[in-house]
């Protein structure tokens, strides 16, 4: 169990994690999402006490990180692949890590086999590619046969084989009951590892939800209309009082219906249709329109000049087509011309 | 809190298995006892030549490490890297995450990394008396007279204190280039050509190496030096001060800036 009370780090005047509080509990592989720059990693260096907070707190069990007294037993964490030294072998690297932890060295030979470098590991570690550095850092982590375990970006450098062993050995690892805080800027990722979701833009908390809630709440689900009398399925459809949403190609968007009475409204009026789909956004969709506020204002006021957003979302009143339900998630503004226009997975 | 021996026995590893380790202590040796030897026999055989002063205030102990002004160099780099290669390689983030409790971090390494340093300099400094002793002739000096092994015990720990003051600074800078470019020029050239300088010499005698390298001489203003304020031991005690202070320095900075 990892609490964050609070936790506030400014580099000068700029604000890299804003009064962040949250809890990762044990049992489960936990994401931490956010866009480039959210404070991602600033965060995992605060819970490692690397950084010093500017107010706020971090505890581990209850304790803070300091005052453990064999770190590696409690937490091991993957934050560079390149924190190693490159002239010692990644035995060695491993051999010195174990002894300040008073574990025994046996257990270097364990962890090595674990992340397939055995063949390598008397090689020094400069040598080693951004992927096998990378099963380096993990083989760190595990070291001290930790509760708790925390990556940073564990996919970066890996190739396929490599990203699938990563995503089995976190949910391996969650299902023996131990804690992963796991960090990525890929929604799609973290859907298919992650079952609790902490998304952070610009250092902000902006959700702390379960995989399953932020997929039920955030997957806008809805239904594609082509049509050749484009204007006469508009006029009978504002006779119902459905609104619709033109996306483009001559398609129009319809939120909470369902493809069959929309087919059958449309048989009645004998309107020929060219397709009828049920549509979900996809949840990286979701995921950009989250963070899209902290994203889109951190561009604009290095541009120094404008109006502060008004608002939610500042470009939805020239990027709306009229009619649009407001605050509707995906709707065909905030994130640029591909969002909501249709890259749904599935129907 | 961390264990203490634990921390020790793995900062040994860490210092025992780069190949850096091996061939900066055996530079300061090998460098430091053949260019003393060498200047004792030049000395020898031009001793004739020597003006009257010099011959007055000659100073066999003193000559036998006369290399050290080159040798003392490796040791800089042998206490820069030390420290320096934790921040260079990020292996830094890696070891605090181990060790968080700065000071048993900091403090582990200056000890297992001194000591070592410590041993190679008094191997360095007893080697280099007895072969340069050799190498003078008639103009030799036995160990057993007053002050020679004091003189020979504190060029040992010259060695040792000069590695340490290095990893301060490289603590407080934490970077070992940087560190190497101010440090190097520093003892090689910048605190040689003050001590010359009539306006700067009263300056640069409290400089550490100035200060430190009076505990090597047996006679007073060894070969026609400038008279110092202080004795040997006086002299050993300020480059001890500027050690701690460097030490302290790096402990600071270690405490208080993020990792």
């Amino acid at each position: 169990m990892i609490e964050l009370d609070g936790l506030t780090k400014r580099f000068g005047n700029k604000v890299a994690v804003d009064q962040l509080s949250c809890r990762i509990s044990p049992g489960m592989v936990t994401g931490f999402l956010g866009p480039n720059g959210a404070g991602k990693s600033t965060t995992m260096r605060m819970m490692l006490d690397l950084d010093n907070p500017t107010s706020g707190s971090v505890r581990i069990d209850g304790k803070h990180y300091r005052d453990l007294s064999e770190p590696l037993k409690y937490i091991g964490a993957l934050l560079d692949a390149k924190s190693m030294h490159g002239g010692r072998s990644a035995y060695n690297n491993l051999l010195c890590l174990a002894q300040s932890n008073r574990i025994p060295e046996s257990r270097v030979a364990e962890v090595l086999d674990t992340v397939g470098l055995t063949a390598v590991a008397k090689k020094k570690s400069k040598g080693f590619s951004l992927g096998m550095g990378q099963r380096l850092g993990i083989a760190s982590a595990l070291l001290g046969d930790p509760e708790i375990l925390m990556f940073d970006e564990p996919v970066n450098g890996l190739d396929p084989e490599g990203i699938h062993w990563i995503r089995n050995l976190m949910k391996a690892l969650a299902a023996e009951g131990r804690t992963i805080f796991v960090s990525s800027h890929l929604m799609s990722e973290m859907a298919l590892t992650a079952d609790h979701l902490i998304v952070i833009g610009q250092g902000r908390l902006l959700a702390d939800t379960s995989m399953a809630d932020f997929i039920h709440q955030n997957s806008r689900s809805y239904v594609r209309l082509r049509s050749p009398q484009q204007e006469r399925l508009r006029d009978v459809l504002h006779a119902e009082g459905i609104v619709a949403v033109e996306s483009g190609n001559g398609t129009l968007e319809i939120d909470g219906a369902t493809t069959e009475a929309l087919g059958e409204l449309a048989a009645r009026h004998t309107i020929v249709l060219h397709e009828l789909s049920s549509q979900r956004a996809s949840l990286e969709e979701a995921f950009m329109q989250m963070t899209a506020d902290s994203v889109e204002y951190h561009a604009h006021s290095e541009r120094g000049a404008a109006p502060p957003p008004v608002g939610p979302h500042w470009g939805d009143q020239w990027n709306r087509p009229p009619g649009s339900a407001p605050g509707a998630p995906g709707g065909s503004g905030g994130s640029g011309g591909s969002g909501g226009s249709g890259t749904g997975q599935g129907a | 809190m961390a264990s203490v021996p634990a921390v020790l026995t793995s900062e040994w590893t860490k210092i025992r298995t780069v190949s850096s380790t091996t061939w900066t202590l055996i530079s300061a040796f090998a460098v430091t006892v053949a260019m003393s030897a060498a200047l004792c026999a030049v000395m020898n055989s031009q001793f004739d030549d020597l003006s009257d002063a010099e011959r007055a205030t000659f100073d066999p102990t003193f000559i036998s490490f006369s290399g050290m002004i080159l040798g003392q160099l490796a040791m800089v780099v042998f206490g820069v890297l030390v420290v320096g290669t934790e921040y260079s390689s990020g292996m830094i983030r890696t070891s605090l995450a181990a060790v968080p409790q700065r000071a048993t971090f900091l403090f582990s390494k200056m000890l297992v990394a001194g000591v070592l340093a410590l041993v190679v300099g008094m191997v360095t400094s007893f080697v280099s008396f007895f072969l340069g002793q050799a190498l003078l002739g008639d103009h030799r000096i036995g160990i057993g007279e007053d002050n020679v092994l004091r003189a020979v015990f504190g060029a040992g720990l010259y060695m040792g204190l000069i590695a340490i003051f290095s990893m301060g600074v490289a603590a407080m800078l934490r970077s070992s280039m940087l560190s190497l470019g101010i440090l190097m020029p520093f003892f090689f050239l910048v605190s040689q050509i003050l001590s010359a300088v009539p306006g700067a010499k009263s300056v640069a005698q409290y400089f550490p190496d100035q200060a430190g390298s009076k505990i090597m001489q047996v006679v007073p203003d060894a070969m026609n030096s400038d008279p110092a304020p202080y004795g040997p031991w006086a002299g050993l005690l300020i480059m001890v001060a500027w050690v701690a202070a460097s030490v302290f320095g790096g402990f600071l900075v270690l405490k208080k800036r993020d990792a």
